[in-house]
């Protein structure tokens, strides 16, 4: 069971038993499978796991993103603003997509269009979320630019996007997202393809932005760097479901799903120079079949025969901490 | 942590002590990449890409040399140059004190199977259409003495070292994980004994977990084959733990260039400092309080450097002499190299 702690009015969005299949000819993915989990209003989420694990899929299946077909969200609800998300028509869902939810996605070249200038995209957005007009949508499009730490924001509200580096499209992406002071932005791996000293920058206006602004955010990324300076909060992904959740500083200090832990040891350490990484065996499979059995079992020094043959239940390991695991790491012994 | 340091200091030339005894395996002078911009229906050729502007280092026998920069920076191309895959504009490299940019084919092609490359997408740089068994066993056709039988004895003998099954050597590519497909195209390059690896990125394109199994790899295999490396890697972090000493790209040229721990603990060049303190760490604690130097800006195109210190126009600590005249590239203090106005010679 969720812990209590979560529900109630301290959500801004809250997910639950969401699951999506997606029909191929080679057969069913099952790429997500039966995830929950709520958003607090102005809390920074992050999302991490391997590349397959479900998060991109997850978002998108919120905001009905993902192509149907092939995919099918077959249960779940999607709780935000007292409605269910994956219940409304397309026309309602679309007010909110880049309205009341704002996205950011890993390659801006993808979302932006190329024959617009960044300032009709953002006016754009504005014109149909909001109610400014005139003067005070170029206003405030200009604003949006100065924000994310765009130099020379008016002219730039004429440039078309690929007169712009990757570093400042990923800019221009968070001013659309920011546009209509949303309630909460997803950012799917939006510093993923872009040098350091340039997700450096991005990661600085994200922590300015959120001293500033009430917005929550679920920051997907499989880096572990990324997170621990930005997020509140953690979700650890794989195989389609959460594995592990907990506050950023429990995560790292006391992680409980050997998955986790087996993440934070691939990490080099200092203290381990000259050492063999603690690398896990194996890689993630691909889901063809609804999980009857732990998906992380195959790699997992500590698998048992509960381990493959029952799935795991995601539950309160400690404050605010859930693991799914039928090993309880520090008592080393199997869980009841 | 100090029999740590003995430990490897049994398995390898620490190159911070080393840089007069160690035997020098690869040198390189000068060495310069532009590849030209051509316009119009005459192809008329209007400027040049300057990759790789006159750098110049030794790679030691034994050792691991990491080199980090941003993408653009020159990386693959000082790579590349230097396995002659791409022909020096100037400059020199030698392997063994033998002159590369001037071989012949013929004399090339006696070396190669000396001097290999990993790349960093498994995906497209092997043959889809080709099974594992002859992929890696490709060059030991041109090259090795070796009947069908011996050859394939051989390639069982590889796929056991990289830690695949040899009997999986009739599969085809696309059958393996990404991690394993990396497996395959580091069986290839150690087919024929070779004693100097270029690994580009080849962790670059692997999820985390895999990305240790395969370094952990790299590390076996250098022990076993005694293999010399050049680690080409953005990855700050994992260049620090797998490199004995570590050079810094910027916009084509080597801006610094010391021992990895000096490197790290103690970097000279400006966007040195920059580069460190943008790599996240995961660590919530500490990143709880760091403090990061944020640079401004776009890294400029290659095609259109500025003058003088190629990072002058980044850099937090400019001068005007940086936007003038490009810094010289020297040794401040032993094995510590690097290229910037502002760094005062030490006294040591
Ligand atoms: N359009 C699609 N068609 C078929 N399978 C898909 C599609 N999109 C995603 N998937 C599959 O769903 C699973 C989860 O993918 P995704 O959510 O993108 O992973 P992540 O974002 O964690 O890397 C993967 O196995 C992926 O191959
Ligand atoms: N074959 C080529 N033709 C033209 N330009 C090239 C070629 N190869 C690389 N470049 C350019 O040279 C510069 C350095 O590239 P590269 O060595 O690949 O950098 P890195 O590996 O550090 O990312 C880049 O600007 C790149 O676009
Ligand atoms: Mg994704
Ligand atoms: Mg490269």
């Amino acid at each position: 069971m969720r812990g209590a702690y979560l529900s109630g009015k301290d959500a801004v969005l809250e997910v639950s038993d969401l699951s999506t299949e997606f029909h191929t000819p080679d057969g069913v993915v099952h790429a997500v499978n039966g995830v929950s989990f709520a958003l607090r209003s102005g809390e920074f989420l992050a999302v991490v796991g391997e590349s397959g694990s479900g998060k991109s899929v997850t978002m998108m299946s919120m905001l009905k993103l993902i192509p149907m077909p092939p995919g099918k969200i077959v249960a779940g609800k999607v709780m935000f603003d007292h409605q269910d998300l994956l219940e409304l028509e397309t026309s309602q869902l679309r007010k909110v997509r880049g309205g009341e939810i704002g996205f950011i996605f890993q390659d801006p070249m993808t979302s932006l269009n190329p024959v617009l200038t960044i300032g009709r995209q953002i006016t754009e957005s504005l014109e149909l979320h909001t109610d400014l007009s005139g003067d005070a949508v170029n206003d405030r499009a200009e604003e949006l630019l100065t924000m994310v730490g765009l130099p020379d924001a008016r002219a730039r509200l004429k440039s078309y996007p690929h007169e712009l580096s990757g570093g400042m499209r990923q800019r221009v992406m968070i001013a659309i997202a920011l546009a209509c002071s949303p309630k909460v932005i997803v950012a799917d791996e939006p510093t993923t393809a872009l040098d350091v000293t340039i997700q450096a920058q991005i990661i600085e206006i994200m922590k300015e932005l959120r001293e500033r602004l009430d917005t929550a955010v679920i920051w997907i990324t499989h880096d572990l760097g990324v997170v621990a300076g930005l997020a509140d909060r953690v979700i650890v992904m794989y195989g389609g479901k959460i594995v592990e959740e907990a506050r950023v500083g429990d995560l790292y200090a006391n992680p409980q799903h050997p998955y986790t832990r087996g993440l934070l040891g691939s990490i080099p350490r200092l203290d381990q120079k000259g050492q063999e990484l603690s690398a896990i065996e194996g890689s993630p499979a691909s889901i063809r079949a609804i999980p009857t059995s732990c998906s992380f079992a195959p790699r997992c020094d500590y698998a048992h025969d509960r381990c493959h043959t029952e799935v795991p239940v995601l539950r309160e390991v400690g404050a605010e901490h859930m693991a799914a695991c039928w090993w309880d790491i520090d008592g080393e012994r199997p869980r009841l | 942590m100090t029999t740590e340091v003995s430990e490897t200091a049994d398995q390898k030339p620490k190159a911070s002590s080393s840089s007069d005894q160690a035997e020098v395996l690869v040198s390189v002078k000068n060495l310069t990449k532009h590849f030209p911009i051509r316009k119009g229906v005459f192809r008329r050729e209007v400027g040049a890409v300057k990759a790789v502007e006159g750098v110049s280092f030794d790679i030691h026998k034994g050792e691991t040399l990491g080199l980090v920069g941003e993408s653009g920076s020159g990386k693959s191309t000082t790579g590349r140059v230097l396995l002659q895959l791409d022909h020096a504009t100037a400059g020199s490299a030698t392997f063994e004190g033998q002159e590369l940019t001037t071989m012949s084919e013929r004399e090339l092609r006696k070396l190669r199977p000396r001097m290999q490359m990993i790349f960093q997408d498994p995906h497209s740089s092997l043959n889809p259409r080709m099974t594992v068994s002859s992929i890696v066993g490709e060059p030991l056709k041109e090259h090795a003495d070796l009947d069908a039988a011996g050859r394939q004895k051989r390639v069982e003998e590889l796929l056991t070292l990289v830690g695949l099954q040899p009997a999986h050597a009739n599969r085809y590519p696309h059958e393996f994980s990404g991690g394993q497909r990396q497996r395959i195209g580091v069986a290839r390059a150690i087919a024929m004994n070779p004693d100097f690896v270029v690994c580009d990125e080849p962790i670059a394109a692997l999820d985390v977990s895999i990305q240790a199994q395969v370094v952990n790899l790299l590390e076996k295999l250098q022990e076993e084959l005694d293999l010399t490396y050049l680690f080409i890697s953005h990855d700050l972090s994992m260049v620090r733990h797998i490199a004995d000493r570590v050079a810094v790209m910027y916009l084509g040229h080597f801006v610094e260039l010391a021992a990895v721990d000096e490197l790290y603990d103690n970097p000279l060049h400006p966007y040195t400092q920059a580069l460190n303190s943008a790599v996240p760490v995961p660590d919530p604690v500490i990143e709880a309080t760091r403090k990061r130097i944020i640079l401004e800006g776009d890294i400029p195109s290659p095609a259109n450097p500025p003058s003088g210190c190629p990072f002058n126009t980044r850099c937090p600590q400019v001068e005007d002499r940086c936007r003038e005249v490009n810094p010289e590239w020297r040794e401040v203090t032993e094995g510590h190299w690097v290229a910037c106005h502002v760094v005062e010679p030490k006294t040591q």
